[in-house]
């Protein structure tokens, strides 16, 4: 069987993949702050269990969610405030039109 | 032969030597879900594609169960189950029956990939709500359908050994 790489993300025809829990006003300002800036991204929901939450472990060092994979830059980043000044600063100005 | 308790109608499914349609639903896996073509699955290898009812059906933990012990999760083709029941209570499948080897639950709460199969089965009694009939489908990375086994009375068990020999063929 062919193996699976869980930490990286299927499809990456999105500027990046989002990590996010149901119902969490945290990622939904980052999903506000994506569609403000018009950048493309995938969700992945995770276990609202904190315990379960290994795949983010995996990727950002703690439990904790959103996190952010960004496939144009190979950034890996979480807490909400962090990634809404990221985002800003990596995709204000991009395009330009 | 076995008994059959409910004879279901004939019905005008996907066959072997047919094209799978493709579709996109979540597919849950033991971390998490996302959305994810089968197209996309069938990248990495071919792909035993199970119709079944809800999560917590006898059917359900049979069919699982049976496909533990016989390490057919472990076996050349990507297992990957589908059925109307949501995102939460996939993964809390894949925990209960530990088959965390799948490649995932697709969630599909309308049962529209069932339809597109020729697969819908209405439950007795209950408005507004159907689901798959069981079903397997042995599926090549082109999308050819080298294996199907469809229930035609409910319930009923699959064809085990004809599984096995079809993977062994693959």
């Amino acid at each position: 069987m062919a193996e699976q790489t869980l930490d990286e993300p299927a499809s990456v025809d999105a500027d990046l993949t989002l990590y996010r829990l149901q119902g969490c006003p945290f990622c939904e300002r980052v999903v506000r702050t994506l569609e403000d800036l018009d950048v493309s991204y995938h969700s992945r929901f995770v276990e609202a269990k904190h315990s379960e939450r290994n795949v983010v472990q995996r990727l950002s060092g703690n439990r904790e969610v959103p996190v952010i994979v960004d496939h144009n830059t190979g950034v890996t980043m979480g807490e909400s405030p962090r990634i809404v000044k990221y985002l800003y600063k990596t995709y204000r100005n991009r395009g330009g039109d | 032969m076995r008994r059959k308790v409910t004879e279901l109608e004939a019905t005008d499914h996907v066959e072997t030597g047919e094209k799978a349609p493709d579709f996109t639903r979540p597919l849950v896996n033991d971390e998490f879900w996302e959305d994810t073509a089968l197209s996309d699955v069938l990248e990495d290898g071919p792909v035993l594609l199970i119709f079944h009812p809800m999560d917590r059906a006898f059917p359900t933990t049979y069919v699982y169960n049976a496909l533990k012990e016989r390490s057919i999760l472990s076996g050349p083709a990507q297992v990957v189950g589908i059925t109307i029941s949501t995102p939460y209570d996939h993964a809390r499948t894949i925990e209960d029956r530990g088959i965390e080897a799948i490649r995932g639950l697709y969630s599909d709460p309308k049962n529209e990939v069932a339809a597109e199969y020729g697969l819908a089965h209405d439950l007795d009694g209950m408005e507004g709500i159907e689901e798959p009939r069981l079903a397997l489908y042995l599926i090549e990375p082109d999308r050819t359908v080298a294996f199907d086994w469809v229930a035609e009375a409910w319930p009923q068990f699959p064809d085990y050994d004809a599984l096995e020999d079809a993977l062994e063929a693959l």
